[in-house]
């Protein structure tokens, strides 16, 4: 091949050393990551510098330490009733969602029913076309026509419906796994079905219980719409929908109350994040959080 | 004994169809009154003029495709409808989708530790609650007291007033990065490393190594991420917690407009026509993960 055949395009990429390239593309990738990391980290940083700060500010600052500002949640009239409020809410979502999608994915697991599967996958196709966002109009209508509006219970079954479709999918597929012959035994000394489900599937199970417990939390915790547009008293409230008020009304924010209130509401979720994902990784529609 | 096991296999627990029904019956009602009923609701509410107060609210009148015919008609809606495009497009498909490509692939061969803090810092966008997430963009974008000002010395800018669309975008591309930057780093710790060696003995370089090994390998990934992306980005209603669709309606996204027209504003009827506009759009991208998906498992083997 003479010079004058190759490409000039390709001929200036090899002019360039090949030392000189890795020594640039390492410049590249470290400004990159840094970049990264200042996009992420500066608005965080008042998550975990404000709280702490005598006089906190909008602004990022080295703080002036103090635990005075997580006095202020109690001093304030509504702050410990709507985390109260988002603890009920996540505990009333939980045992609801435990309960029902435990006893229907076990029948759905162990009983052969026409069309299983099609229902199955029909269900949670529509438990993602069906959000919140698209569903808010004629739930705000269902919710009152019954008689639900502005109470806790009118919240949990609306998130509770929401996410059922995707509980029974999973605790299914953890059913599944259990070998029949631990049933096939307590049932030859005598067990009834829901002695089984109860002493038998639900220990061996519990993984997966536990797993879909969390994710039905974190859901109810960090919704907003769904409160926001069910619930009009504001001692009903739960922390994301107070949280909210705090900063609108009253023009200006309590940055003491609002910081330490923002640091004590994600910290639960936090926690409950990386044990789940510590435990069971990166499955499920990428973790814990749809 | 083998008589017996074969007969009891798809019912070991002795449940019998009926209680089997009674077992399933509870959730189905529960999805069936809240999450099924809704949906369904949507397509009579639609037609009416149900209203929040006043005669319509009382009596409401069956007034067929008008709700469409002035949805249709009205610009406020297709400005909305353009803006949700705009934000989907830039802050889901391309934004966290390309962010999180760009994250995955940068720390693949990056030190332990430099791998943790980057990820538990775009994790930690992505656990927060949404209220606190939008709260800590309040404070970094405020006109007088905000971090982002004092760093650009650009002393009272009003971010969120003079630019609310590209507000909102920035912001959701920090909350939402994380999943992308998951699902791609365990895409790519799935890629053959020997067609890797082989694309390398032959000389190629980063980007062709990436185009011609990387890409085709993960394009399954690729497409799942990027219609689940575009369906939860179009169903955010965490704007609202920024913006509230202003000012003057400027970031008015279709869920946010759903919520301004049909709550504050009182129009349930016309709210559900947009609604259902919402649901069959839902429906179309679910669709169309449904079929890539299937696509992929069927590849797969």
């Amino acid at each position: 091949m003479s010079p004058r055949d190759v490409d000039p395009r390709t001929l200036r990429v090899h002019r360039v050393p090949a030392p000189v390239r890795h020594f640039l593309s390492r410049v590249l990738l470290v400004v990159g990551l840094g970049l990264v990391v200042v996009f992420f980290a500066v608005p965080m940083l008042w998550l975990v510098t404000a709280p702490f700060d005598a006089d906190p500010s909008l602004r990022v600052s080295w703080p002036d330490w103090t635990l005075a500002n997580f006095a202020t949640i109690a001093e304030n009239r509504y702050a410990l009733g709507a985390l109260g409020n988002s603890i009920l809410l996540g505990a009333g979502t939980m045992a609801l969602v435990l309960t029902l999608g435990s006893l229907a994915a076990y029948a759905l697991s162990r009983v052969r029913i026409p069309g299983r599967d099609g229902l199955l996958y029909a269900l949670l196709l529509l438990s993602s076309i069906v959000t919140g966002t698209a569903a808010m109009v004629p739930t705000f209508q269902l919710i009152t026509q019954i008689g639900l509006i502005d109470t806790h219970v009118g919240v949990i079954l609306v998130i509770a419906g929401g996410v059922l479709p995707t509980v029974i999918f999973i605790l299914k597929d953890f059913m599944d796994s259990i070998p029949k012959s631990y049933e096939e035994s307590a049932r030859l000394y005598g067990a009834s079905p829901l002695q089984i489900l109860w002493h038998v599937v639900v220990p061996t199970a519990r993984p997966g219980l536990a797993f879909v417990a969390v994710w039905a939390v974190v859901q109810v915790w960090g919704n907003f719409l769904v409160p926001f547009l069910l619930l009009r008293s504001p001692d009903l409230q739960p922390a994301a929908v107070l949280m909210y008020t705090f900063y609108t009304e009253g023009g200006q924010p309590n940055l003491r109350l609002l910081s330490a209130f923002a640091l004590v509401f994600s910290v639960p979720v936090i926690v409950m994040y990386f044990l789940v994902n510590r435990r069971f990784g990166f499955r499920f529609h990428g973790g814990i959080k749809s | 004994m083998t008589d017996l096991r074969t007969r009891r296999a798809d019912d070991v627990a002795g449940l019998g169809r009926w209680r089997a029904g009674a077992f399933v019956a509870p959730a189905l009602a529960v999805i069936g009154l809240f999450l099924v009923f809704p949906a369904v609701w949507t397509l009579y509410l639609g037609l009416t003029n149900y209203r929040l107060t006043g005669l319509a609210a009382a009596e409401p009148e069956f007034v067929g495709l008008d709700n469409y015919a002035s949805a249709l008609g009205d610009p406020d809606f297709w400005r909305s409808l353009w803006l949700t495009l705009i934000f989907v497009l830039l802050s889901g498909v391309l934004g966290q989708t390309m962010l999180g490509f760009s994250i995955a692939w940068a720390l693949r061969r990056a030190p332990r530790s430099v791998r943790t803090v980057v990820e538990t810092l775009v994790l930690a966008a992505w656990v927060v609650p949404a209220s606190v997430a939008s709260f800590l963009w309040l404070a970094l974008l405020d006109r007088r007291g905000g971090s982002l000002n004092a760093m650009l010395g650009t002393e009272g800018a009003a971010w969120l007033i003079d630019h609310p669309m590209a507000s909102i975008i920035v912001f959701n591309v920090w909350v939402g990065t994380a999943f992308s930057m998951l699902l791609f780093s365990s895409a790519l710790a799935a890629v053959p490393p020997s067609q890797l060696e082989s694309a390398r003995m032959v000389g190629a370089g980063g980007w062709a190594q990436l185009r011609d090994v990387v890409l085709p390998n993960i394009r399954g990934h690729l497409l799942t991420n990027t219609l689940l992306i575009t369906l939860w980005t179009f169903n955010t209603f965490t704007p609202y917690l920024l913006t509230a669709g202003g000012p003057r309606g400027e970031s008015e996204i279709l869920a946010v407009y759903i919520y301004t027209t049909a709550i504050p504003g009182g129009q349930l009827g016309m709210g559900a026509a947009i609604s259902l506009i919402m649901l069959a759009i839902n429906l179309v991208i679910a669709l169309g993960y449904l079929r890539v998906a299937r696509a992929a498992a069927g590849g797969q083997r």
